[in-house]
């Protein structure tokens, strides 16, 4: 019995230290969770790249050294990284005090689960500067649950000048321009369009300009209302065979499904004369200015998308991401909501906000600044400011929009229909299958 | 001494494997609260032809893998056994990716297959000029050699380990009999590495079984749902489409089929029966 009693004592302490390093870790993940209640300052979690680096730094630190009472702590994020971790930190009740978003499917879920606060009546007055269009998306119910708080982004159409040039074709202005260039450009040795197939997302941008032209914003409507087979309109499907028209032409560049847009791939293709033109985000013109600024100053043309003959949908409607949104945690304790309520309403968008925006080639989605976006804001920025205000439709990117399980299946199907893998028909079908998911 | 293995164990792989299971029975966005819903998301998902689709790539990835690796890794462990001094250089070479992390394999192979700015763009090998990555028939076979570049060195590692476990005095006595290195070869490596064969074909199986890494940063399943494994289709069912019921489903479906999988490999090898094969031991 003698040796036994140590052996005894030596589970014990063992069990001990077990129990002891579980402790730690659940104490380690009860500290690391968002809220920070402790230190009574708001929270916020955005995106790093341009938000992070034009905007909400300098707006933060500017405006933690004026208010004393309302401190506002950033935590920035990498967007893919970012959209996971804040869906299970909302769910769990951890989330920071300001969550961005970039408002659709997303935010009706978190008002549907009573997870953000109703800003209606703290954000009446600042309502009027912001572009109706833009503000609107923050609106769920008649209630605005999310502010705008980065710039605007639709969707444009690129073109490489010097390649047009030298193949004989001018920018296309409509569908049958852009049927009639796709022989030329190939003939003269240059993929017509530059494409980020294997990104998804960018083929997504092809569908909503096309069902757009063709059948006007009442076909995705009908899909956002959950109308049953409203993915059958005939608009979409005529949209899906100019589609696979185009694929089968050749219009897109060789091997386009294997082209990432995270890579800057598509770009790429187009600065350096591969492909003629492309179809892209406003966001992708800095970068064109970083890694090409010769051909971003003199080579690269812009516009909007080419408008289709005989179809309904206005020529100036223009898609994309009108803006990303903040909204506020019904989790964050009454301080912190108090001190993001004003963030929210005297800090983003103030002047310096504006400017600092302008002057790095963003478009804030602000009324009545033609002649700062003019002035300092370069013709490209004049350009998207233009197109969004005289919008006659905004339409939000559709994989925003739609609740993510549509938005998933969305995406695949594209992929396949730009592989052919699926007919128009076929898309159409499955993504029926989808409706009220 | 089982105590805090135990605790580890039930916190990080029983309670979560529970909670798998209770969710494969509900809907649950991650948001609101999950409502039970029955056998829905079973029905649901084995009845769906994208996860059967993604099952049968699963498990073409697992066999070809297999095929591929488990000769070229007996050759090379054979090979880098010997003690000469070249093999123990080339040895050390040959194990190189293994060190490499998978995004960084996959990053970088996305840059070399590149069909516009890769590398048969870049030396002008009209040979090379292939879509490897957005060709359906072409992309799971580009995937699996990659996925064979990353891992053979790890199995040659296990069978070089193997081979210079195998007593000389077997090979000299074969020499003696007049055996040459061929039916040397035959006759004792092979032999003498089945339990190897056992150890290795099991992660083989089963890590191709779970793939995710390389084959989500090289493709994330396109085109045309070509690539799209079990595992990624699951992850994206959960974390793109925010569905963890079905995700769920699914996870379980890879458990249940990696159980029974390693359950088979070590029934049918006898590895419960497994002694030396050596003198005096």
């Amino acid at each position: 019995m003698t040796h036994s009693t140590p052996s005894i004592r030596r589970t014990l302490r063992r069990t001990a230290v077990a129990a002891g390093l579980v402790a730690a870790l659940f104490g380690v993940s009860a500290c690391s969770s968002g809220s920070g209640a402790a230190t009574g300052g708001a929270t916020l979690w955005g995106l790093t790249g341009a938000d992070e680096d034009n905007v909400l730094t300098p707006s933060l630190k500017d405006w933690n050294a004026d208010n004393d009472d309302a401190q506002v702590k950033a935590t920035y994020f990498q967007n893919d990284a970012y959209k996971t971790k804040i869906r299970t930190a909302v769910g769990a009740g951890s989330a920071p005090t300001i969550i961005y978003s970039w408002a659709g499917g997303t935010l009706d879920s978190y008002v549907k689960a009573g997870k953000v606060e109703d800003l209606t009546s703290d954000t009446e007055d600042i309502k009027g500067k912001f572009l109706e269009s833009v503000w609107d998306q923050g609106v769920v119910d008649g209630k605005t649950y999310a502010v705008p708080m980065n710039a605007t982004t639709p969707i444009m159409f690129y073109w490489n000048k010097d390649v047009l040039d030298k193949a004989g074709v001018d920018e296309p202005k409509t569908w049958d321009d852009v049927l009639a260039a796709v022989p030329k450009l190939k003939k003269a040795g240059v993929a017509p369009f530059a494409v980020a197939g294997a990104s998804k997302w960018p083929l997504l941008m092809w569908e909503e300009y096309l069902v757009d032209r063709v059948a006007g914003p009442e076909a995705f409507n009908k899909v956002m209302a959950g109308e049953k087979d409203a993915w059958s309109d005939p608009g979409i499907i005529k949209a899906n065979e100019m589609i696979q028209e185009l694929v089968d032409a050749g219009g897109f560049v060789d091997g386009f499904s294997s082209v990432t847009a995270d890579s800057n791939a598509d770009i790429a293709l187009l600065y350096t004369g591969k492909a003629a033109m492309m179809l892209q985000g406003a966001w992708v013109v800095p970068t064109i200015t970083q890694q090409a600024p010769k051909f971003a100053e003199n080579g690269l043309g812009y516009g909007t998308f080419p408008s289709v003959e005989g179809g309904k949908g206005d020529p100036s409607n223009i898609v994309g991401n009108p803006s990303g949104y903040f909204s506020i945690s019904s989790a964050a304790s009454e301080d912190q909501q108090e001190a993001a309520k004003e963030y929210l309403t005297e800090g983003v968008f103030d002047d310096g906000y504006v400017d600092r925006m302008v002057e790095s080639g963003q478009v804030p989605p602000i009324k009545d600044i033609d002649d700062k976006v003019q002035a300092s804001g370069g013709d490209f920025g004049a350009t998207v400011y233009d197109l969004t205000k005289n919008a006659e439709n905004f339409q939000m990117s559709w994989d925003q929009a739609l609740p993510p399980a549509q938005a998933t299946a969305l995406l695949s199907n594209l992929d396949q229909l730009f592989s052919g893998a699926i007919d128009a028909e076929e898309f159409s079908d499955a993504m029926n299958k989808t409706i009220g998911k | 001494m089982i105590a805090p293995a135990m605790a580890f164990f039930v916190v990080f792989a029983i309670i979560p494997l529970a909670v798998a299971v209770y969710l494969s029975f509900t809907q649950w966005d991650a948001i609101s609260d999950p409502t039970f819903v029955g056998l829905a998301n079973w029905t649901s998902v084995l009845g769906d032809p994208v996860t059967i689709r993604s099952l049968w790539l699963t498990l073409q990835i697992i066999v070809v893998s297999w095929l591929v690796q488990t000769p070229i890794s007996i050759l090379l462990g054979a090979w880098t056994a010997g003690q000469q001094r070249n093999r123990a250089v080339l040895g050390a070479v040959f194990f190189l990716p293994l060190i490499f992390s998978s995004a960084a394999i996959a990053i970088a192979f996305k840059a070399i297959l590149d069909p516009n700015f890769g590398l048969s763009a870049s030396l002008g090998l009209p040979f090379l000029k292939q879509d490897w990555l957005g060709n359906q028939q072409l992309v799971l076979y580009v995937v699996i050699f990659i996925i064979a570049w990353q891992f053979v060195p790890f199995h040659t590692l296990l069978y070089q380990g193997g081979v210079r476990q195998i007593p000389a005095s077997l090979y000299e006595a074969a020499s003696i009999d007049g055996a040459g290195r061929v039916q040397q070869f035959f006759r004792i490596t092979l032999p003498q590495l089945r339990y190897t064969v056992v150890t290795s074909s099991t992660l083989m199986v089963v890590g191709s079984l779970t793939y995710f890494d390389v084959i989500f940063v090289l493709t994330g399943g396109v085109p045309s749902n070509g690539t799209k494994i079990l595992p990624i289709l699951m992850y994206v069912t959960g974390f793109s489409a925010n569905e963890f019921g079905p995700a769920s489903v699914m996870a379980m479906i890879l458990v249940v089929i990696g159980l029974v999988l390693a359950l088979l490999l070590t029934k049918l090898s006898g590895f419960t029966k497994m002694t030396s094969q050596q003198e005096g031991a």
